[in-house]
């Protein structure tokens, strides 16, 4: 593993010790992967306690489950950093929140919740952004086994 | 000829829908109102109401929000009313065929008299496109 | 004060857009904001699925026909990225003309809406003629006015060829004195002044929290540009710099991309006069598994795009955000307790994907009736511009 860049990244990396692993792909494009139950802890020490930007939340059906990004950035360390969480309920996937501690959240959970079925739990607002209100139950477009 | 069709060759008045464009179409409409094209010396006019509306130009490929809007729009615009796609996409869906919310192309929800391909079309075919559907009328 | 809800959208006289907001007014003053947004989506994320990379830049480009070229410089950056793939110098400065050519558009059309909004027409006739150059020099240099398909991974697909430098420049040099002439308009006109300042207030902490991107955030006096803050193409080769402006309103947001049009035209120059000698295409013949970020500053923001990839040549998957999903999220603070006529300059202010079209209707929430139609809210938009006229003693701005 390569080491870890000085500044915000270190930070990260003393708060949560090994419970991340780590992954720097370059030096302005780090990965660090997480158990669910962790995620959102990292996500709130980055964006309350290091001021890091919030920029967007992907989703991914695999076969192992459902992977989340949380994407940051730390604009004065021209740096992105990418948490990672792994899903494994492929049945009823849900996490926590972020909407609650970062309002810019709100939309992509709506977002990822309409297309990819994973619930994000204490969303204020979780009816459809994208999709149609009467958009069949159960059918989400960018599940692996969807189609058209 | 009838009086109808006699004053539409004079003066047409044009409503835009904008159906899940991208926006690119809308514009180059919006430029023909512009003094470069400026089609107000034809005649063409944007009006803000389907009731006062010759025809409608239509962008984009038609997502399943836009589908019941533009068939009610059709609905309550007073005949004769000539609905003309403009674009690729309101002509074909263009890029977007596969599209899981795509219910278009726009003449699979209304009749279309005009097909205006381009993605964008330039200014200059639009108006061509719309000259040509006038001179049509019989 | 009878609670009302006033539907905005999605038909625009002007401009069409199939957004919709809800408002909730109490008299005239909003209180509450409800999205239905989805009118333009299609499933663009699934489909880049089905397609090969090299295709993939060709439908992010008509993600928005305005920010058009931000998506694939996006796009293929997260290409590179994914691939470590240098890029050579001379497609580096390409990219950068055409992105700024496009901001240079993005940001008159806006101006010229303003206008149009506030009652001030000459301005929007005005702001919609500079804007035709523009689009015939990128009609000369892509063979498009809109879509110009110049970007792809490890380069780009057109070159500029020298003899086509004169007339950028020409370009430039006839627009700028426009510019400045523009620039002063919002400076020293007191009814601009009076009609877009303190407005939809969004202090630097609402950006922080919202995610806010764009001219939109940097006229909360917020420097944050993809530009500088993670340089792409050849904006760390040029001089240039961030504009912001402190007072966190409508007006500020304004003179941010005034001032970003003028920017943009230096920044033009100096590619032109710096351009280098070489190739424009890394020829890449394909991409090894892995993941990649690449974003860009748009007209509006950043762009921001995630490519997955396992070795084909398809995505596993393409995630693409585009500025104004982060920025519409900012509505809730800047519409709130403004009047019906200000909270649509609010939402225009950042300039929302959509080309600031909102038709607003206040209905009345017991009896259903249309209290106010869009034309009535226009209408008290101008309003309050020519009574701002009329105490200013002004007519419209003389544009040339």
């Amino acid at each position: 593993m390569a080491t870890l860049p000085e500044g915000k990244t270190q930070k990260v990396a003393e708060k949560f010790g090994d419970r991340l692993t780590w992954d720097v792909k370059r030096p302005n494009r780090i990965y660090v992967t997480v158990d669910p139950d962790l995620a959102l802890d990292v996500c709130r020490y980055i964006f309350r306690d290091l001021y890091g930007r919030f920029a967007i939340i992907t989703g991914i059906h695999t076969p192992e489950g459902f992977e989340l990004l949380y994407h940051f950035e730390f604009p004065e360390e021209k740096r992105i950093i990418t948490v990672k969480t792994l899903i494994r309920d492929r049945e009823n996937p849900r996490i926590q929140s972020l909407t609650p501690d970062i309002p810019g959240a709100g939309f992509i959970e709506r977002e990822i919740r309409e297309l990819l079925g994973i619930e994000f739990v204490g969303h204020p607002e979780p009816e459809h952004l994208l999709l149609v209100d009467d958009w069949p139950e159960g059918k989400y477009p960018l599940r692996r086994d969807y189609h058209g | 000829m009838g009086v109808k069709t006699q004053a539409l060759k004079k003066s047409i008045w044009v409503y835009h829908l904008n159906t899940g464009a991208c926006n690119n179409c809308d514009i180059e409409v919006l430029d023909c109102l512009t003094p470069r094209y400026d089609i107000e010396r034809f005649g063409m006019v944007l009006v803000g109401s389907i009731r006062h509306a010759d025809a409608i130009l239509v962008t984009g490929p038609v997502t399943r929000r836009s589908a019941p809007r533009l068939k009610a729009l059709w609905e309550q615009a007073p005949k004769p009313c000539f609905v003309i796609a403009v674009g690729s996409c309101a002509c074909s869906r263009g890029a977007f065929k596969t599209g899981y919310n795509i219910v278009g192309p726009v003449d699979a929800i209304v009749p279309v008299h005009a097909y205006i391909p381009g993605c964008p079309p330039k200014p200059e075919a639009i108006i061509d496109g719309v000259v040509k559907l006038l001179s049509t009328l019989k | 004060m009878a609670r009302v809800t006033v539907p905005i959208g999605p038909y625009h006289p002007i401009l069409e857009e199939p957004e919709y907001f809800q408002l909730e007014v109490e008299g005239e003053t909003v209180t509450g904001i409800k999205f239905q947004l989805g009118g333009n989506h299609r499933g663009i994320e699934k489909i880049a699925e089905e397609l090969t990379f090299d295709q993939v830049p060709f439908i992010v480009e008509r993600i928005c026909g305005i920010c058009s070229t931000s998506h694939p410089i996006a796009a293929v950056q997260a290409m590179e990225d994914l691939g470590g793939i240098e890029v050579p110098e001379r497609a580096l400065y390409i990219r950068t003309i055409i992105a700024e050519l496009e901001r240079i558009h993005s940001h008159l059309l806006w101006v010229g809406l303003a206008g149009h909004f506030i009652g001030y027409n000459t301005v929007f006739m005005w702001a919609w003629k500079y804007r035709e150059p523009i689009l015939e020099l990128c009609e000369y240099i892509s063979g498009n006015r809109n879509n110009y398909a110049m970007m792809k991974v490890g380069g780009v697909r057109r070159d500029i060829p020298e003899e086509k430098y004169p007339r950028i420049i020409k370009t430039m040099d006839e627009l700028v004195p426009k510019l400045e002439l523009l620039k002063g308009a919002f400076l020293d006109d007191p009814v601009l002044h009076a009609r877009l300042k303190g407005i939809g207030i969004m202090t630097p902490e609402d950006v922080h929290d919202f995610g806010a991107l764009g001219p939109h955030a940097r006229g909360s006096g917020v420097a944050i540009d993809v530009r500088k803050d993670d340089p792409y193409a050849a904006y760390d080769r040029i001089e240039w710099q961030v504009c912001t402006w402190p007072t966190c309103d409508v007006f500020a947001r304004a003179v941010v991309r005034v001032l970003e049009c003028i920017e943009a035209a230096k920044i033009i120059r100096q590619c032109v006069e710096k351009m280098p000698r070489g190739e424009i295409d890394a020829h890449v013949e394909s991409l090894p598994p892995g993941e990649g970020i690449g974003h860009a500053e748009a007209p509006r923001g950043e762009t921001f795009h995630y490519i997955r990839s396992d070795g084909t040549n398809r995505p596993v998957r393409h995630k693409m955000r585009a500025p104004t999903f982060q920025n519409y999220q900012t509505f809730k603070k800047i519409v709130i307790g403004e009047e019906i006529g200000d909270a649509m300059l609010a939402t225009a202010s950042a300039d929302p994907c959509y080309s600031c079209t909102e038709r607003i209707a206040a209905v009345d929430a017991k009896t259903g009736e249309v209290k106010y139609s869009w034309r009535d809210i226009l209408r008290k938009a101008r309003e309050k511009t020519r009574k701002l006229m009329d105490e200013f003693g002004r007519h419209e701005p003389w544009m040339p």
